[in-house]
Protein backbone atom coordinates (compact mmCIF):
# COMPACT_ATOMS: atom_id res chain seq x y z
CA UNK A 1 0.00 0.00 0.00
CA UNK A 2 1.28 3.61 -1.44
CA UNK A 3 -0.07 4.71 1.95
CA UNK A 4 2.26 2.94 4.31
CA UNK A 5 5.60 3.88 2.37
CA UNK A 6 6.97 6.88 4.12
CA UNK A 7 9.23 8.38 1.37
CA UNK A 8 10.29 11.49 3.87
CA UNK A 9 10.94 10.40 7.28
CA UNK A 10 11.70 13.59 7.94
CA UNK A 11 8.42 15.10 7.61
CA UNK A 12 6.31 12.49 7.31
CA UNK A 13 5.68 12.34 3.75
CA UNK A 14 3.80 8.85 1.96
CA UNK A 15 4.51 7.94 -1.72
CA UNK A 16 0.44 8.13 -1.58
CA UNK A 17 0.28 12.09 -0.60
CA UNK A 18 3.41 12.47 -2.95
CA UNK A 19 0.99 10.55 -5.96
CA UNK A 20 -1.88 12.75 -5.03
CA UNK A 21 0.03 15.77 -5.37
CA UNK A 22 1.75 15.05 -8.48
CA UNK A 23 -2.22 14.63 -10.08
CA UNK A 24 -3.87 17.27 -8.10
CA UNK A 25 -1.46 19.78 -8.87
CA UNK A 26 0.23 18.87 -12.16
CA UNK A 27 3.53 18.97 -10.97
CA UNK A 28 6.62 17.60 -12.88
CA UNK A 29 9.81 18.75 -10.64
CA UNK A 30 11.36 17.64 -7.27
CA UNK A 31 10.97 21.12 -6.33
CA UNK A 32 7.45 21.31 -7.22
CA UNK A 33 6.77 18.03 -5.03
CA UNK A 34 9.01 19.79 -2.20
CA UNK A 35 6.60 22.79 -2.05
CA UNK A 36 3.45 20.89 -1.62
CA UNK A 37 3.95 17.96 0.16
CA UNK A 38 7.06 19.24 1.98
CA UNK A 39 8.93 16.31 1.13
CA UNK A 40 13.06 16.93 2.05
CA UNK A 41 12.21 20.32 3.76
CA UNK A 42 12.73 18.51 7.20
CA UNK A 43 16.26 17.91 9.15
CA UNK A 44 18.03 16.04 6.16
CA UNK A 45 17.18 18.82 3.77
CA UNK A 46 16.02 16.18 0.71
CA UNK A 47 19.49 14.13 1.22
CA UNK A 48 17.63 10.39 0.72
CA UNK A 49 14.24 11.55 -0.26
CA UNK A 50 14.59 13.90 -3.58
CA UNK A 51 16.06 10.52 -5.14
CA UNK A 52 13.12 8.52 -4.16
CA UNK A 53 10.27 11.59 -5.12
CA UNK A 54 12.23 11.72 -8.67
CA UNK A 55 11.56 8.33 -9.05
CA UNK A 56 7.95 7.96 -8.07
CA UNK A 57 7.93 11.78 -11.15
CA UNK A 58 9.58 9.64 -13.51
CA UNK A 59 6.77 6.40 -13.13
CA UNK A 60 4.13 8.78 -12.99
CA UNK A 61 4.99 10.84 -15.93
CA UNK A 62 5.88 8.08 -17.65
CA UNK A 63 9.51 9.76 -18.35
CA UNK A 64 13.08 9.10 -17.53
CA UNK A 65 15.05 9.79 -14.33
CA UNK A 66 16.76 12.73 -14.51
CA UNK A 67 19.36 13.92 -12.19
CA UNK A 68 19.13 17.72 -12.89
CA UNK A 69 15.50 17.73 -11.55
CA UNK A 70 17.03 16.88 -7.98
CA UNK A 71 16.09 19.87 -5.53
CA UNK A 72 18.13 22.51 -4.81
CA UNK A 73 20.38 21.97 -1.14
CA UNK A 74 19.94 25.01 0.50
CA UNK A 75 22.79 25.49 3.18
CA UNK A 76 23.74 24.93 6.08
CA UNK A 77 24.79 21.74 4.98
CA UNK A 78 24.24 20.75 8.66
CA UNK A 79 21.67 21.63 11.33
CA UNK A 80 23.38 24.72 13.20
CA UNK A 81 22.19 25.71 16.66
CA UNK A 82 21.11 29.11 16.90
CA UNK A 83 23.58 30.03 19.51
CA UNK A 84 26.57 28.93 17.91
CA UNK A 85 25.64 31.36 14.89
CA UNK A 86 25.21 33.63 17.74
CA UNK A 87 27.81 33.23 19.37
CA UNK A 88 30.16 33.74 16.14
CA UNK A 89 28.02 37.29 15.74
CA UNK A 90 28.33 38.25 19.79
CA UNK A 91 26.28 41.21 20.50
CA UNK A 92 23.03 42.43 19.84
CA UNK A 93 23.75 45.85 19.74
CA UNK A 94 26.56 45.34 17.72
CA UNK A 95 24.19 43.50 15.36
CA UNK A 96 21.36 45.86 15.32
CA UNK A 97 23.81 49.45 15.58
CA UNK A 98 24.22 47.87 11.59
CA UNK A 99 20.64 49.68 10.85
CA UNK A 100 16.80 48.62 9.88
CA UNK A 101 18.18 48.55 6.03
CA UNK A 102 14.45 49.15 4.90
CA UNK A 103 14.75 50.15 0.81
CA UNK A 104 12.00 52.53 1.57
CA UNK A 105 12.89 55.25 3.88
CA UNK B 1 6.52 21.11 -24.19
CA UNK B 2 6.26 23.65 -26.82
CA UNK B 3 2.67 23.73 -28.14
CA UNK B 4 2.63 27.24 -27.39
CA UNK B 5 -0.90 28.70 -29.35
CA UNK B 6 -0.08 31.03 -32.15
CA UNK B 7 -2.87 33.37 -30.39
CA UNK B 8 -4.44 34.24 -27.38
CA UNK B 9 -7.02 36.46 -25.53
CA UNK B 10 -4.45 37.82 -23.05
CA UNK B 11 -1.18 36.47 -21.50
CA UNK B 12 -0.04 36.63 -18.39
CA UNK B 13 3.37 36.97 -17.33
CA UNK B 14 4.88 35.35 -14.27
CA UNK B 15 3.57 32.04 -12.40
CA UNK B 16 3.61 33.60 -9.05
CA UNK B 17 1.04 34.01 -6.52
CA UNK B 18 0.08 37.42 -8.51
CA UNK B 19 -0.09 36.26 -12.02
CA UNK B 20 -2.04 32.84 -10.86
CA UNK B 21 -4.77 34.77 -8.90
CA UNK B 22 -5.20 37.28 -11.42
CA UNK B 23 -5.84 34.57 -14.37
CA UNK B 24 -8.28 32.73 -11.77
CA UNK B 25 -10.38 36.02 -11.01
CA UNK B 26 -10.22 36.41 -14.81
CA UNK B 27 -11.78 33.04 -16.06
CA UNK B 28 -14.08 33.00 -13.47
CA UNK B 29 -15.25 36.24 -14.78
CA UNK B 30 -15.96 34.03 -18.32
CA UNK B 31 -13.07 35.50 -19.85
CA UNK B 32 -11.46 32.70 -22.12
CA UNK B 33 -8.16 32.33 -23.91
CA UNK B 34 -6.05 32.91 -21.39
CA UNK B 35 -2.44 31.86 -21.52
CA UNK B 36 0.34 32.27 -18.42
CA UNK B 37 4.24 31.71 -18.95
CA UNK B 38 5.98 30.78 -16.12
CA UNK B 39 9.59 31.23 -17.09
CA UNK B 40 10.83 28.36 -14.20
CA UNK B 41 7.86 26.92 -12.37
CA UNK B 42 4.87 27.81 -10.02
CA UNK B 43 6.14 29.36 -7.08
CA UNK B 44 9.91 29.15 -7.90
CA UNK B 45 10.20 33.04 -7.28
CA UNK B 46 9.14 35.02 -4.54
CA UNK B 47 6.07 33.36 -3.71
CA UNK B 48 7.61 30.18 -3.11
CA UNK B 49 10.32 31.80 -0.43
CA UNK B 50 8.32 34.15 1.43
CA UNK B 51 7.73 34.20 4.91
CA UNK B 52 3.50 33.18 4.41
CA UNK B 53 2.93 36.43 7.01
CA UNK B 54 -0.63 38.44 6.12
CA UNK B 55 -1.23 41.65 8.42
CA UNK B 56 -3.02 44.55 7.87
CA UNK B 57 -1.26 46.60 10.31
CA UNK B 58 0.29 49.28 7.47
CA UNK B 59 0.73 52.84 7.91
CA UNK B 60 -0.94 53.93 4.73
CA UNK B 61 -4.57 53.44 4.09
CA UNK B 62 -4.60 51.86 0.64
CA UNK B 63 -1.90 48.92 2.16
CA UNK B 64 -4.46 48.58 5.03
CA UNK B 65 -7.61 48.36 2.80
CA UNK B 66 -5.98 45.64 0.27
CA UNK B 67 -5.19 43.57 3.33
CA UNK B 68 -8.31 44.32 5.13
CA UNK B 69 -10.14 43.19 2.10
CA UNK B 70 -7.47 40.25 1.34
CA UNK B 71 -8.16 39.04 5.03
CA UNK B 72 -12.10 38.75 3.95
CA UNK B 73 -10.86 36.41 0.47
CA UNK B 74 -8.58 34.27 2.72
CA UNK B 75 -11.22 33.33 5.08
CA UNK B 76 -13.14 31.82 2.42
CA UNK B 77 -10.42 30.93 0.02
CA UNK B 78 -10.21 27.15 1.30
CA UNK B 79 -13.58 26.70 0.48
CA UNK B 80 -13.64 28.22 -3.38
CA UNK B 81 -10.53 26.86 -4.32
CA UNK B 82 -11.23 23.46 -2.38
CA UNK B 83 -8.38 22.56 -1.08
CA UNK B 84 -6.33 23.12 2.50
CA UNK B 85 -4.03 26.40 2.18
CA UNK B 86 -2.99 26.65 6.13
CA UNK B 87 -4.84 29.85 6.97
CA UNK B 88 -4.54 30.78 10.26
CA UNK B 89 -5.40 33.93 12.15
CA UNK B 90 -2.83 34.01 14.71
CA UNK B 91 -2.44 37.78 14.77
CA UNK B 92 0.52 40.02 14.39
CA UNK B 93 2.94 41.46 17.22
CA UNK B 94 4.92 44.36 15.96
CA UNK B 95 7.08 45.70 18.71
CA UNK B 96 7.84 49.19 19.65
CA UNK B 97 11.58 50.33 20.89
CA UNK B 98 11.04 53.60 21.64
CA UNK B 99 8.93 56.56 22.55
CA UNK B 100 9.29 57.83 19.65
CA UNK B 101 8.35 54.52 17.96
CA UNK B 102 5.82 54.26 19.82
CA UNK B 103 4.24 57.68 18.86
CA UNK B 104 4.12 56.44 15.22
CA UNK B 105 2.55 53.57 16.46
CA UNK B 106 -0.33 55.27 17.77
CA UNK B 107 -1.29 57.07 14.75
CA UNK B 108 -1.16 54.25 12.82
CA UNK B 109 -3.69 52.52 15.17
CA UNK B 110 -5.45 55.43 14.87
CA UNK B 111 -5.53 55.32 10.86
CA UNK B 112 -6.14 51.58 11.30
CA UNK B 113 -8.72 52.13 13.78
CA UNK B 114 -10.76 54.30 11.55
CA UNK B 115 -10.77 51.59 8.77
CA UNK B 116 -12.62 49.26 11.22
CA UNK B 117 -9.11 47.20 11.57
CA UNK B 118 -9.36 45.17 15.58
CA UNK B 119 -5.93 46.90 16.28
CA UNK B 120 -4.75 47.77 19.50
CA UNK B 121 -1.83 49.18 21.14
CA UNK B 122 -0.32 47.23 24.11
CA UNK B 123 1.96 47.04 26.80
CA UNK B 124 5.23 45.20 27.04
CA UNK B 125 3.68 42.90 29.82
CA UNK B 126 0.55 42.62 27.96
CA UNK B 127 2.83 41.43 24.94
CA UNK B 128 4.59 38.69 27.00
CA UNK B 129 1.32 37.31 27.94
CA UNK B 130 0.53 36.81 24.24
CA UNK B 131 4.05 34.77 23.90
CA UNK B 132 5.16 34.20 27.48
CA UNK B 133 9.11 33.31 26.18
CA UNK B 134 9.17 37.02 24.51
CA UNK B 135 11.91 38.81 26.31
CA UNK B 136 10.58 41.96 27.03
CA UNK B 137 13.59 43.84 27.90
CA UNK B 138 13.86 46.02 25.05
CA UNK B 139 10.35 46.79 24.46
CA UNK B 140 8.76 49.74 25.35
CA UNK B 141 5.24 48.66 23.48
CA UNK B 142 3.26 46.73 21.13
CA UNK B 143 0.51 47.26 18.74
CA UNK B 144 -1.53 43.52 18.79
CA UNK B 145 -3.65 42.94 15.68
CA UNK B 146 -5.50 39.13 16.63
CA UNK B 147 -7.14 38.92 12.38
CA UNK B 148 -3.61 39.23 11.32
CA UNK B 149 -1.81 35.42 10.26
CA UNK B 150 -0.36 33.42 8.02
CA UNK B 151 -0.54 31.17 5.04
CA UNK B 152 0.83 28.20 3.49
CA UNK B 153 2.34 30.30 0.08
CA UNK B 154 3.30 27.66 -1.60
CA UNK B 155 -0.20 26.06 -1.41
CA UNK B 156 -1.88 29.24 -2.26
CA UNK B 157 0.09 29.87 -5.30
CA UNK B 158 -0.71 26.13 -6.53
CA UNK B 159 -4.55 25.93 -5.49
CA UNK B 160 -4.76 29.33 -7.52
CA UNK B 161 -2.77 27.69 -10.85
CA UNK B 162 -5.01 24.63 -10.24
CA UNK B 163 -8.16 26.40 -9.90
CA UNK B 164 -7.32 28.61 -13.15
CA UNK B 165 -6.65 25.11 -15.13
CA UNK B 166 -9.98 24.02 -14.25
CA UNK B 167 -11.61 27.19 -15.24
CA UNK B 168 -9.55 27.11 -18.91
CA UNK B 169 -6.35 29.04 -18.63
CA UNK B 170 -3.49 27.04 -20.37
CA UNK B 171 -0.14 27.59 -18.33
CA UNK B 172 2.60 26.81 -19.76
CA UNK B 173 6.15 26.62 -17.96
CA UNK B 174 9.57 26.69 -18.63
CA UNK B 175 8.41 29.59 -20.93
CA UNK B 176 10.49 32.54 -20.61
CA UNK B 177 9.26 36.09 -22.13
CA UNK B 178 12.09 37.11 -24.47
CA UNK B 179 10.15 40.26 -26.29
CA UNK B 180 7.19 42.21 -26.14
CA UNK B 181 5.98 43.42 -29.34
CA UNK B 182 3.71 46.92 -29.38
CA UNK B 183 2.62 48.96 -32.55
CA UNK B 184 0.92 52.31 -32.33
CA UNK B 185 1.23 52.46 -28.81
CA UNK B 186 -1.07 49.13 -28.49
CA UNK B 187 0.62 45.57 -27.42
CA UNK B 188 0.50 43.36 -30.25
CA UNK B 189 2.26 40.24 -29.41
CA UNK B 190 4.95 37.94 -26.86
CA UNK B 191 8.06 36.61 -27.67
CA UNK B 192 8.92 33.80 -25.69
CA UNK B 193 11.57 30.88 -25.72
CA UNK B 194 9.22 28.48 -26.72
CA UNK B 195 7.81 30.65 -29.77
CA UNK B 196 5.67 33.59 -30.18
CA UNK B 197 2.05 34.39 -29.41
CA UNK B 198 -0.33 37.48 -30.64
CA UNK B 199 -2.09 38.99 -28.11
CA UNK B 200 -3.59 42.34 -27.65
CA UNK B 201 -3.91 42.19 -23.53
CA UNK B 202 -0.83 41.14 -21.03
CA UNK B 203 -0.48 41.71 -17.38
CA UNK B 204 3.32 41.60 -16.35
CA UNK B 205 3.20 40.01 -12.98
CA UNK B 206 7.00 39.36 -13.04
CA UNK B 207 7.74 40.10 -9.39
CA UNK B 208 11.57 40.93 -9.12
CA UNK B 209 11.66 40.96 -12.66
CA UNK B 210 9.03 43.15 -13.29
CA UNK B 211 11.43 45.86 -14.28
CA UNK B 212 13.17 43.42 -16.89
CA UNK B 213 9.42 42.98 -19.03
CA UNK B 214 8.97 46.53 -18.49
CA UNK B 215 11.93 47.42 -20.22
CA UNK B 216 11.03 44.93 -22.83
CA UNK B 217 7.74 46.44 -23.37
CA UNK B 218 9.90 49.82 -23.99
CA UNK B 219 9.22 50.87 -20.19
CA UNK B 220 11.02 52.26 -17.44
CA UNK B 221 9.57 51.11 -14.85
CA UNK B 222 10.24 52.96 -11.08
CA UNK B 223 10.79 48.95 -9.52
CA UNK B 224 14.15 47.45 -8.47
CA UNK B 225 14.99 44.16 -7.11
CA UNK B 226 16.24 43.44 -3.67
CA UNK B 227 17.68 40.60 -2.36
CA UNK B 228 16.13 39.51 1.06
CA UNK B 229 17.02 36.97 3.25
CA UNK B 230 15.21 34.02 5.06
CA UNK B 231 15.78 30.80 7.59
CA UNK B 232 13.88 27.98 9.27
CA UNK B 233 14.97 26.16 12.09
CA UNK B 234 14.12 22.58 12.87
CA UNK B 235 10.63 21.13 14.49
CA UNK B 236 10.00 22.08 17.75
CA UNK B 237 6.76 21.95 19.78
CA UNK B 238 4.83 24.64 19.03
CA UNK B 239 4.07 27.76 21.50
CA UNK B 240 3.16 30.58 19.46
CA UNK B 241 0.73 31.24 16.50
CA UNK B 242 1.59 34.68 15.36
CA UNK B 243 4.08 36.72 13.57
CA UNK B 244 6.81 38.83 15.69
CA UNK B 245 8.09 41.40 14.41
CA UNK B 246 10.14 44.77 15.05
CA UNK B 247 11.00 47.40 12.24
CA UNK B 248 13.73 49.37 14.53
CA UNK B 249 15.58 46.01 14.94
CA UNK B 250 14.45 44.97 11.61
CA UNK B 251 12.96 41.33 11.73
CA UNK B 252 9.92 39.00 11.58
CA UNK B 253 9.80 35.83 12.82
CA UNK B 254 6.66 33.24 13.25
CA UNK B 255 6.70 29.18 13.88
CA UNK B 256 5.24 27.71 11.11
CA UNK B 257 2.24 24.83 11.37
CA UNK B 258 4.85 22.07 11.83
CA UNK B 259 6.73 23.94 14.31
CA UNK B 260 10.04 25.18 12.44
CA UNK B 261 11.04 28.75 13.04
CA UNK B 262 10.68 30.74 9.87
CA UNK B 263 12.29 34.63 9.87
CA UNK B 264 14.21 37.29 8.26
CA UNK B 265 15.63 40.80 7.86
CA UNK B 266 16.40 42.98 5.63
CA UNK B 267 20.04 42.78 5.23
CA UNK B 268 21.84 46.19 5.81
CA UNK B 269 22.89 47.98 2.45
CA UNK B 270 21.81 45.47 0.29
CA UNK B 271 22.33 46.83 -3.27
CA UNK B 272 19.79 46.64 -5.80
CA UNK B 273 20.14 43.28 -7.83
CA UNK B 274 18.66 39.78 -8.87
CA UNK B 275 21.60 37.76 -7.01
CA UNK B 276 19.42 35.28 -4.48
CA UNK B 277 22.15 33.70 -3.14
CA UNK B 278 22.56 33.60 1.05
CA UNK B 279 25.02 33.62 3.20
CA UNK B 280 27.00 33.58 6.91
CA UNK B 281 26.86 36.97 8.05
CA UNK B 282 22.90 36.63 7.24
CA UNK B 283 22.66 33.77 9.23
CA UNK B 284 24.66 35.02 12.61
CA UNK B 285 22.71 38.20 12.65
CA UNK B 286 19.43 36.71 12.93
CA UNK B 287 20.44 34.17 14.85
CA UNK B 288 21.44 36.93 17.74
CA UNK B 289 18.65 38.81 17.04
CA UNK B 290 16.10 35.76 17.88
CA UNK B 291 17.90 34.65 20.37
CA UNK B 292 17.59 37.59 22.06
CA UNK B 293 13.90 38.22 21.46
CA UNK B 294 12.90 34.23 22.46
CA UNK B 295 16.03 32.71 24.61
CA UNK B 296 14.95 29.60 24.93
CA UNK B 297 15.58 29.24 21.05
CA UNK B 298 19.29 29.44 21.65
CA UNK B 299 19.63 25.32 21.34
CA UNK B 300 17.08 24.85 18.29
CA UNK B 301 18.93 24.43 14.99
CA UNK B 302 18.87 26.17 12.15
CA UNK B 303 18.26 23.46 8.95
CA UNK B 304 18.03 25.99 5.96
CA UNK B 305 18.25 29.47 4.55
CA UNK B 306 17.51 30.92 1.24
CA UNK B 307 16.51 34.28 0.04
CA UNK B 308 14.50 35.46 -2.56
CA UNK B 309 13.35 38.86 -4.19
CA UNK B 310 11.55 42.06 -2.70
CA UNK B 311 9.97 44.21 -5.43
CA UNK B 312 10.50 47.59 -4.76
CA UNK B 313 8.53 50.24 -5.85
CA UNK B 314 9.34 54.32 -4.61
CA UNK B 315 6.79 54.55 -1.65
CA UNK B 316 6.51 50.40 -0.76
CA UNK B 317 2.90 50.29 -2.22
CA UNK B 318 2.03 47.81 -5.75
CA UNK B 319 2.26 49.78 -8.81
CA UNK B 320 -1.30 48.32 -10.27
CA UNK B 321 -3.52 48.37 -13.59
CA UNK B 322 -3.35 49.74 -17.01
CA UNK B 323 -0.66 52.85 -18.25
CA UNK B 324 -1.01 55.61 -20.27
CA UNK B 325 0.10 55.73 -24.18
CA UNK B 326 0.22 51.60 -24.26
CA UNK B 327 -2.68 50.00 -24.89
CA UNK B 328 -3.65 46.04 -23.66
CA UNK B 329 -0.68 46.43 -20.72
CA UNK B 330 -1.57 45.78 -17.30
CA UNK B 331 0.40 45.52 -14.15
CA UNK B 332 0.42 44.22 -10.47
CA UNK B 333 4.17 44.81 -9.65
CA UNK B 334 5.94 46.72 -6.91
CA UNK B 335 4.55 44.70 -3.85
CA UNK B 336 8.07 45.73 -1.88
CA UNK B 337 7.63 42.50 0.02
CA UNK B 338 3.94 42.16 0.91
CA UNK B 339 2.36 40.65 -1.84
CA UNK B 340 1.39 37.47 -1.02
CA UNK B 341 -0.61 38.84 1.88
CA UNK B 342 -2.18 41.13 -1.10
CA UNK B 343 -2.86 38.85 -3.67
CA UNK B 344 -6.66 37.86 -3.10
CA UNK B 345 -7.92 41.69 -3.18
CA UNK B 346 -4.99 42.43 -6.22
CA UNK B 347 -6.65 39.95 -8.21
CA UNK B 348 -10.20 40.69 -7.65
CA UNK B 349 -8.80 44.79 -8.86
CA UNK B 350 -6.72 43.55 -11.51
CA UNK B 351 -9.35 41.27 -12.82
CA UNK B 352 -12.49 43.74 -12.99
CA UNK B 353 -10.36 46.41 -14.41
CA UNK B 354 -9.10 44.09 -17.53
CA UNK B 355 -12.85 42.33 -17.93
CA UNK B 356 -14.97 45.63 -17.64
CA UNK B 357 -13.02 48.92 -18.95
CA UNK B 358 -15.74 51.42 -17.12
CA UNK B 359 -14.56 50.01 -13.82
CA UNK B 360 -13.44 52.36 -10.70
CA UNK B 361 -11.62 51.75 -7.62
CA UNK B 362 -10.48 54.52 -5.13
CA UNK B 363 -7.40 52.34 -4.45
CA UNK B 364 -7.09 50.75 -8.00
CA UNK B 365 -6.55 54.59 -8.92
CA UNK B 366 -4.38 55.84 -6.32
CA UNK B 367 -1.98 52.61 -7.09
CA UNK B 368 -1.51 53.34 -10.23
CA UNK B 369 1.75 53.96 -12.00
CA UNK B 370 0.76 57.94 -12.96
CA UNK B 371 1.25 58.61 -9.01
CA UNK B 372 4.63 58.89 -10.06
CA UNK B 373 4.53 61.78 -12.07
CA UNK B 374 4.83 64.47 -10.03
CA UNK B 375 8.07 62.70 -8.18
CA UNK B 376 8.89 60.57 -5.62
CA UNK B 377 5.00 60.29 -3.02
CA UNK B 378 5.20 59.28 0.72
CA UNK B 379 5.07 56.15 1.30
CA UNK B 380 4.83 53.57 3.68
CA UNK B 381 6.65 53.06 6.36
CA UNK B 382 5.66 50.03 8.17
CA UNK B 383 8.48 48.10 5.91
CA UNK B 384 11.08 45.65 7.24
C1 LIG C 1 12.31 36.49 1.99
C2 LIG C 1 10.95 37.03 1.61
C3 LIG C 1 9.94 37.07 2.58
C4 LIG C 1 8.68 37.57 2.25
N1 LIG C 1 7.69 37.55 3.18
C5 LIG C 1 6.43 37.92 2.85
C6 LIG C 1 5.36 37.79 3.77
O1 LIG C 1 5.55 37.34 4.90
N2 LIG C 1 4.13 38.18 3.38
C7 LIG C 1 3.89 38.70 2.13
O2 LIG C 1 2.75 39.05 1.83
N3 LIG C 1 4.89 38.81 1.23
C8 LIG C 1 6.15 38.43 1.56
N4 LIG C 1 7.15 38.54 0.64
C9 LIG C 1 6.86 39.15 -0.67
C10 LIG C 1 6.15 38.18 -1.57
O3 LIG C 1 6.92 37.00 -1.68
C11 LIG C 1 5.97 38.79 -2.96
O4 LIG C 1 5.49 40.11 -2.87
C12 LIG C 1 5.01 37.98 -3.79
O5 LIG C 1 5.32 36.62 -3.74
C13 LIG C 1 5.04 38.48 -5.21
O6 LIG C 1 4.37 37.58 -6.04
P1 LIG C 1 4.55 37.67 -7.59
O7 LIG C 1 3.64 36.69 -8.19
O8 LIG C 1 4.44 39.10 -8.02
O9 LIG C 1 6.09 37.32 -7.83
P2 LIG C 1 6.81 35.89 -8.02
O10 LIG C 1 6.32 34.88 -7.07
O11 LIG C 1 8.26 36.18 -8.05
O12 LIG C 1 6.33 35.44 -9.45
C14 LIG C 1 6.86 36.03 -10.62
C15 LIG C 1 7.15 34.91 -11.57
O13 LIG C 1 7.51 35.48 -12.83
C16 LIG C 1 8.43 34.61 -13.43
N5 LIG C 1 9.16 35.36 -14.45
C17 LIG C 1 10.10 36.31 -14.25
N6 LIG C 1 10.58 36.72 -15.44
C18 LIG C 1 9.92 36.03 -16.40
C19 LIG C 1 9.97 36.00 -17.81
N7 LIG C 1 10.81 36.80 -18.52
N8 LIG C 1 9.16 35.16 -18.48
C20 LIG C 1 8.30 34.35 -17.80
N9 LIG C 1 8.21 34.32 -16.46
C21 LIG C 1 9.01 35.15 -15.76
C22 LIG C 1 9.29 34.15 -12.29
O14 LIG C 1 9.91 32.90 -12.60
C23 LIG C 1 8.32 34.04 -11.15
O15 LIG C 1 7.85 32.72 -10.94
C24 LIG C 1 8.42 38.05 0.93
C25 LIG C 1 9.44 38.01 -0.03
C26 LIG C 1 10.69 37.50 0.29
C27 LIG C 1 11.74 37.43 -0.77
Amino acid sequence: MKDDIIICRCQDVTEQEIVDAIKKYNLSTVDEVKRVTRAGMGHCQGKTCRKLVEQILSRELSRPVSADQYTTLRPPTRAVPLDLLANAEQSFDKVVSRGRGGHNE
Amino acid sequence: MSNLPKTAELVIIGGGVIGTSIAYELAKRGMKDIVLVEGDTISSGSTGRCGGGIRAQWSTPENVRLAMASVERFKSLESELETELEFEQGGYLILAHSDQELQQFESNVKMQKSLNLDVDLITPSQAKEIVPSLNIEKITGATWCPSDGSINPFLLNFAYARAARQKGVKIFQHTKVIGIEHKAQKITGINTDQGKISTNQLVNAAGGYAGFIGKLAGLDLPVVPHRHEILATEQINRFFKNMIMSFEYNLYFRQVMDGGIVGGQTNPGELPGTDIKSGLTFLKEMSVKLTHFIPKLKQVKVIRQWAGLYCTSPDAQPILGKIENLAGYYQAIGFSGHGLMLAPRTAVLMANCIADPDFQDEDLSRLNLDRFKHGIVSGERSVV
